[in-house]
């Protein structure tokens, strides 16, 4: 096993631990806070895919805004009442859609489909990097899209402000 | 050991055990700066009993706060409360890793050394990231109190610090497409090529970024999360000791690292003032204007101790300095000038510029008074964001319109 393989195999269990302890941990904020070593350990494997630029977005975005947000409400809400909850019908429910996705995983990854997508160089050093690239494919190729995605978090935005509205 | 394992581990390592060594010592002084500056300015004496005029306050404050009794409220989350002062001061250090304090590497022992730690090509996006890293540290040390004060400030502090980055992501936009790129190194040398510093074209996106900034850092007259006079200490409030002293490292660290940002994107970093004019070369040896004056100054000082003549001789002192570096400078005396080193005038000109934007947050903490939450809210959403989005459309067009 060379270096690279272990850094990315000690990330890679870092990610699953911090993950399973979000759902395993009895504390609501605990579990909140797991989830900052998963972001981490996920953006470290951006780097060493050398995608600098979805590195740094996934820990500005999901980490440094989404995350927060998250703590905020825990904070501003009653989080003894939450710590009785005991695994029933939902916990079998979503156990066995869990069960199936890594399965689906799983098998993916069995017939190396990962491996042939794996990135090469050649656009990277075309553009002079990775923040370069993206910026060209998005603004190029996949501009309606994008225009789109931002169209529907603007309504998103615009219901959540209307619905505050209407219980004040 | 092989020559790439020096230049790949071992130079990398020493970096960041230097940086890591050296900010916190900066830290103590800038602190009695800081005191001796507020006292000046409230007409009083600051600290002056340890060592000539309190030169040696920070190394007692330091000590005191080592051997301090480090207390952990009984009824708080033991592990949260102990890692938050941790989650709080790594961020801030690690944002020191991409800040290039000079231009030109320099030769040690045979080997190249660049003024930095490493210059990525999403080094902006990277300090966001890592600056957002830092609410953490605040969220946690509040949650894990169980103190209505420090609750709080935690929450205040999170509200204000996720409507200052939106913003502090704006003003910095129009810097990049003016430099087209996020690596520090390159926007400086953008600035070098375009002939003059950024805060020119982007006086706009200078005042956005900056006042974020200082609300980012929680100082004056942003300090809500910690306004003594209805939250004790804010989110802080229960800790004492050397986890006391982290926060106050970090935000002392958050402090340099926002000068040091201002400095690099829009007052030019290392480059000397009129980076384009020839006639002024001389100044790359900044300190042949910089010593005289400051020796002048102090001369002065001296006099007016003595003579109780409030500071004149002291301006003047300054001045005739001024006038003879200036004079030395143009003519070359002595070959002093063209007797520059590259990346030690790079350093003398960045840290020259840094201390400034220290001052004016020092300078801030003596003239504001604190705002109120609902103000503090309307600023951020009703005048920077918009303001700054005004930045970009502008600067986009301009830029369009030059291609």
């Amino acid at each position: 096993m060379n270096a690279t393989a272990i850094v990315f195999y000690a990330l890679a269990g870092l990610a699953c631990a911090s993950a399973f302890m979000v759902i395993w941990s009895r504390n609501v904020m605990h579990s909140a806070l797991y989830l900052v070593p998963t972001f981490l350990s996920v953006a470290a494997i951006y780097v060493m895919l050398r995608a600098e630029f979805v590195a740094a977005v996934q820990v500005l975005v999901y980490a440094g805004g989404i995350l927060v947000l998250f703590l905020f409400v825990i904070m501003l809400v009653n989080v003894k009442a939450v710590q009785g909850a005991r695994l029933r019908l939902h916990g079998a429910v979503s156990g066995s859609i869990g069960a199936a996705s890594i399965a689906l995983l799983l098998s993916v990854y069995g017939r190396g489909r990962i491996l042939a997508a794996a990135p090469d160089g050649g656009k990277l050093t075309e553009f002079g990097g990775n923040l370069e690239t993206v910026g060209w494919v998005l603004y190029n190729e996949y501009l309606l899209p994008f225009e789109i995605a931002s169209l529907f978090l603007l309504v998103a935005m615009v219901g959540a402000i209307v619905l505050a509205r209407h219980k004040a | 050991m092989d020559r790439d394992t020096i230049e790949h581990i071992v130079i990398p390592t020493g970096q960041v055990l230097v940086a890591v060594a050296i900010v916190p010592l900066i830290i103590a002084y800038l602190q009695l700066v800081e005191r001796k500056v507020l006292g000046f300015m409230q007409v009083r004496l600051a600290p002056r009993r340890v060592g000539w005029h309190g030169l040696l306050q920070p190394i007692a404050d330091a000590l005191k706060l080592l051997i301090k009794e480090d207390t952990t409220p009984a009824m708080a989350d033991r592990a949260l409360f102990t890692m938050a002062p941790i989650i709080t001061v790594i961020p801030a250090l690690a944002a020191l890793a991409v800040i290039p304090i000079a231009g030109q590497p320099f030769e040690l022992f045979g080997y190249t050394i660049n003024p930095w730690i490493s210059d990525i090509n999403v080094a902006l996006l990277f300090l966001l990231a890592i600056s957002s890293l830092g609410i953490y540290g605040i969220i946690v040390a509040g949650w894990a109190s169980n103190s209505k004060y420090s609750m709080l400030g935690a929450l205040r502090s999170s509200a204000q610090m996720i409507s200052y980055e939106v913003p502090l992501g704006f003003a910095l936009i129009g810097v990049m497409m003016l430099a087209g790129s996020a690596s520090m190194v390159k926007i400086v040398e953008a600035q070098k090529s375009a002939g003059w510093w950024f805060v020119g074209p982007q006086l706009l996106g200078f005042f956005c970024y900056f006042i974020s900034a200082v609300a980012e850092t929680n100082r004056v007259p942003f300090d809500l999360p910690e306004a003594e006079a209805e939250l004790v200490a804010g989110f802080h409030t229960e800790y004492s000791g050397m986890k006391f002293a982290f926060f106050f490292l970090a935000e002392y660290t958050n402090m340099i690292v926002v000068s040091s940002i201002v400095t690099i994107l829009f007052f030019g970093g290392w480059l000397r003032p009129f980076p384009n004019i020839e006639a002024l070369a001389w100044l790359e040896n900044g300190w042949i204007f910089l010593v005289p004056l400051v020796a002048g100054a102090s001369i002065g000082w001296l006099i007016d101790q003595r003579a109780g003549t409030g500071l004149r001789w002291m301006f003047a002192g300054g001045l005739a300095g001024a006038a003879a570096g200036a004079a030395i400078g143009v003519t070359d005396a002595f070959g002093l000038a063209s007797a520059a080193i590259p990346a030690l005038s790079g350093a003398f000109w960045f840290s020259l510029k840094v201390s400034f934007f220290l001052f004016m947050y020092i300078w801030f903490r003596g003239t504001y008074p604190r705002y109120r939450y609902d103000q503090l809210m309307g600023l951020g959403w009703k005048w920077l964001i918009p303001l700054s989005i005004l930045n970009v459309v502008g600067t986009g067009l301009a830029v369009l319109l030059r291609a």
